[in-house]
């Protein structure tokens, strides 16, 4: 039974997990519990994709006498549960194959090593779970061994405050999802989730749900405001664990909120649409503004994993509204957009946190203001993060085009919608998406651009070596893969075609049919894609005009310096540097979005001090929201801090107070 | 034989609360100690007549049990220590004698209001009992709140214990078990502290808690 068989691979990750605590200072230890989340996750993801290709129609599920007293724990696998396993396995199968050679330069492996089987553990058990009861604990144990993951450096102070933000956000999405869970499961305390999906609830529960949906799935996901800790946690952890958490927990989160909001919730009203939709398009956009101005490697990059987790909540907003007004084939393609956009990003941002761990090891440096031609040194990493650059920069014929491709289309399909408000919202997030997508791009121009072009900035660039074959094996089989979902991207969407009609009752044309492997969502008339010959006519294109070239031109081979521009400048500060190149987008949407300000300190002349220009920034969300906050229970806690330094004396006279009060109320009850 | 069986348990229970009165504001430590020793043969006595009226048999050990070890062990050993301790002739009481009766007669009238109405339709003879009781327990406690002695807080926590057997005979059907082991446990909290009031006095060279809190960190 592939339910069975999905329990014993998260008790194999359990054992992997055992076993790395004991033998985790050996020497070899690393390349042992690696290889074997590798055989785990793919013997997983060969479960899940058996029944997602081939399964029988009735999802197989079982009950274990574990967890509640005469509930038990339900697990069950369906379509959905399948794929996000394939999704979640993948990135697995990946992120372990990476840490073979990553996992070699780590400093503290018996900090990482235990936490990382079960971490996977942990986020396999969250898909399978069918019960509330057991999602909850699977989803926390998810949130501890990726808290602990996270402090795993804990010696650098940035990290133990990323993990205490993290650990809190964590904590208040939970309970967010505990009391969605316990409105859904009402009075009787119905938890599995059979039960939930059979109830008739009261009009007003699904709408509180969903914002508390919202909140809690959103706050895993990245959703802002609720994004902050995302930011400085997944940067913290091991890179690899970077890209797990970045391309495959937000993903879990994303997989909670369709479960919920999909499958359990009942048939949706149209409003429901509005705040997912405003949310996902403001997340987009605000999560490619802060990637564009941010210096950080891999901080940049999680802000890029903010962006997409709004381009995919936008996707789940319009399926919400065509599911509501009865268009089931346009909310089909808004939801496989959606999904594909889940697998998509998993590929190219696990790829890119990887490079950026290459990058990582073979200069020590995460600011891309220290970096600096490294595709010398490195020639390979840097052609495979420039495919990984070009992915999810949205560029045809890779897979993160086909996704958003087809997000357009269900966007496009808006006017048909009845209710005047979504007819208007509907585009304006449209508009968003096309600049979140335009300003990723040029986001992703200058990280490559600054990191691996021009000359080192730094004496560590300089000094960089190539990184290690497994790596780099792991990164060329990602971009293979984002390759093949770009030009093949008709034979997923009939995959995940079941996954579609399990949630809205109908799916997208049969794809791989079509002549020349196009896809059309709708209609030839309106609209079609064709990666493979899009893919063809580059290659062949770009083949023929090397060709041209190198026939053609001078075969005068001239090395002159790079950024030579009429004056030989030896110092490498004299090339663009990051902060220049995102000025003109700090200038335009900084002005409101940080409060960006710039104020040129110009001497006098005759003062021979060099002139400065200084620039601040804020981030209004912190200090509008999370600043307060963090005050008012600073005030409170300082206040209730006089409860632990009282006299035996004073404690007895509170329990003594507290019981007259009690019997005092109780003799004045009418 | 019911009237006057009411009467003279009313009788004896409202004894106990006059004896929680009595201890309240005594202030000497033997004389508080002596107090004590009334308060558990009021209880003994009590204890006994449910017994006899309820026709319970059990509850005779019960009374058996509050005499010999509440009434004799525990004033004898406590006597013993307050003299070894130096500490017969000062009880330290926070604010006066005075406002501390009020508020007790307050608390009386507050657990008579509470459980006249609470326990409308039960058996009178429980229900009055239960009243004094809960005064007991209430006054008890109050006695704790209101010393800063070691000796007197300890006297305060076994009155209020002794509230608790009273409630716990009035309710008839407490079991022997229980009975038994609650006085054990009463027992071993007198070992305990009593042990622990010598541990203070080694330390701090005495028993006010207050001297204690000296000792922590903390904005104190």
């Amino acid at each position: 039974m592939a339910i069975a068989a999905v329990l014993w691979g998260v008790a194999a990750y359990f054992a992997l997990a055992v076993l790395a605590v004991a033998t985790s200072r050996a020497p070899g230890a690393s390349r042992l519990i690696y290889a074997g989340c590798i055989a785990v996750s793919l013997g997983i993801l060969g479960v899940a994709a058996g029944e997602l290709l081939g399964g029988p129609a009735v999802p197989s599920a079982i009950t274990l006498p574990v967890g509640l007293p005469w509930i038990g724990a339900h697990f069950r696998l369906d379509a959905l549960a399948a794929y996000f396993l394939i999704v979640v396995n993948l990135g697995a199968a990946g992120a372990s194959l990476y840490a073979l050679g990553y996992g070699q330069h780590e400093t503290a492996p018996e900090r990482v090593l235990p936490f990382y089987p079960a971490f996977l553990a942990g986020m396999n058990l969250v898909l399978v779970a069918a019960d509330a009861f057991s999602f909850l604990v699977a989803w926390e144990f998810m949130s501890l061994s990726s808290w602990a993951l996270v402090v795993s450096h804990h010696r650098e102070p940035e990290n133990t405050r990323a993990g205490t933000i993290y650990i809190l956000m964590a904590m208040f999405g939970t309970l967010a999802l505990l009391l969605a869970f316990g409105l859904l499961s009402g009075p009787t305390g119905a938890y599995a989730f059979d039960e939930i999906r059979g109830a008739r609830h009261a009009d007003w529960l699904p709408g509180l749900v969903l914002m508390l949906m919202l909140i809690g799935a959103g706050s895993k996901a990245g959703l802002a405001p609720l994004h902050v800790w995302l930011p400085l946690a997944h940067p913290a952890a091991p890179s690899h664990v970077s890209a797990l958490m970045s391309g495959v927990m937000t993903k879990v989160a994303i997989y909670g909120f369709i479960r919920i909001v999909f499958d359990l919730l009942g048939p949706p009203a149209w409003w429901w649409s509005i705040p997912v939709i405003g949310l996902g398009a403001a997340t987009a956009v605000l999560g490619v503004l802060y990637a564009t101005v941010e210096r950080d490697l891999k901080r940049l990059l999680a802000y890029s994993t903010v962006e997409n987790v709004g381009i995919i909540f936008v996707g789940l907003g319009l399926a919400l509204a065509f599911k509501a007004n009865g268009m089931a084939g346009a909310a089909a393609l808004a939801l496989t957009a959606a999904l594909l956009h889940v697998l998509n990003h998993s590929f190219f941002k696990s790829l890119l946190f990887f490079g950026s761990g290459a990058v990582l090891t073979a200069t020590g440096e995460r600011d891309i203001e220290r970096l600096g031609g490294l595709i010398h040194p490195m020639p390979q990493t840097a052609f495979l993060v420039l495919g990984g650059c070009l992915a999810i920069s949205a560029l045809p014929p890779l897979n993160g085009f086909v996704s958003e491709w087809l997000l357009f289309q269900a966007v496009l399909l808006s006017p048909n919608l009845p209710q005047w408000g979504l007819k208007l919202i509907v585009p304006a997030a449209g508009a968003m998406l096309a600049l979140g997508a335009a300003l990723s791009a040029a986001c992703f121009v200058r990280a490559f651009g600054i990191a691996f072009l021009g000359r080192p900035r730094s004496p560590q660039a300089a000094a960089a070596r190539e990184t290690d074959p497994v790596s780099r094996a792991a990164m060329g089989l990602l971009l293979a893969a984002c390759l093949a979902a770009g030009i093949l991207p008709g034979f997923i969407i009939d995959a995940m075609a079941p996954v579609v009609q399990a949630q809205i009752g109908a799916h997208m044309p049969e794809q791989s049919t079509n002549a020349w492997l196009s896809i059309v969502p709708i209609a030839e008339s309106r609209s079609s894609y064709n990666g493979l010959l899009v893919f063809l006519f580059i290659a062949l294109s770009a083949l023929v005009a090397a060709e041209a070239i190198h026939r053609l031109a001078s075969r005068a081979l001239r090395r002159a310096p790079a950024w030579d521009c009429g004056y030989p400048e030896p110092s490498p500060a004299a090339q663009y540097t990051a902060d220049s190149f995102s000025q003109p987008i700090r200038r335009v949407f900084g002005e409101f979005a940080f409060l960006a300000r710039e104020k040129v300190d110009m001497p006098p002349p005759g003062d021979a001090r060099p002139a400065r220009l200084h620039v601040s920034t804020h981030d209004l969300i912190w200090d509008g929201l999370y600043a307060p906050l963090a005050g008012a229970i600073q005030f409170a806690a300082n206040r209730l801090n006089v409860l632990q330094f009282m006299t035996i004396r004073q404690y007895l006279s509170l329990v003594f107070v507290a019981l007259v009060a009690l019997l005092f109320i109780i003799a004045i009850w009418p | 034989m019911g009237k006057f069986a009411l009467d003279l348990a009313h009788m004896l229970a409202g004894g106990l609360v006059l004896v929680s009165f009595m201890l309240l504001y005594q202030d000497r430590m033997s004389g508080l100690l002596r107090v004590f020793a009334l308060h558990a043969v009021v209880l003994s006595a009590s204890v006994a007549w449910q017994a006899y009226a309820q026709g319970a048999p059990h509850l005779y050990i019960t009374a058996a049990i509050a005499l010999v070890l509440k009434a004799i062990i525990i004033p004898l050993a406590l006597d013993r220590m307050v003299v070894r301790l130096g500490v017969h002739r000062s009880i330290d009481a926070v604010g006066g004698i005075g406002p501390t009766m009020l508020l007790g007669i307050g608390l009386v009238a507050l657990s008579m209001t509470v459980m006249l109405r609470a326990a409308a339709d039960a058996d009178p003879l429980a229900r009055e009992d239960l009243a004094f009781a809960l005064s007991v327990v209430l006054l008890g406690m109050l006695m704790m709140v209101t010393r800063r002695n070691a000796v007197s807080q300890v006297v305060g926590f076994m009155s209020l214990e002794n509230g608790l057997i009273l409630a716990a005979t009035g309710a008839r059907g407490m079991p022997l078990v229980v009975e038994i082991s609650v006085a054990f446990s009463v027992l071993i909290a007198f070992i305990v502290i009593g042990v622990f009031l010598f541990r203070i006095r080694e330390r701090f060279d005495t028993v006010d808690v207050g001297a204690l809190d000296e000792y922590r960190g903390g904005n104190q």
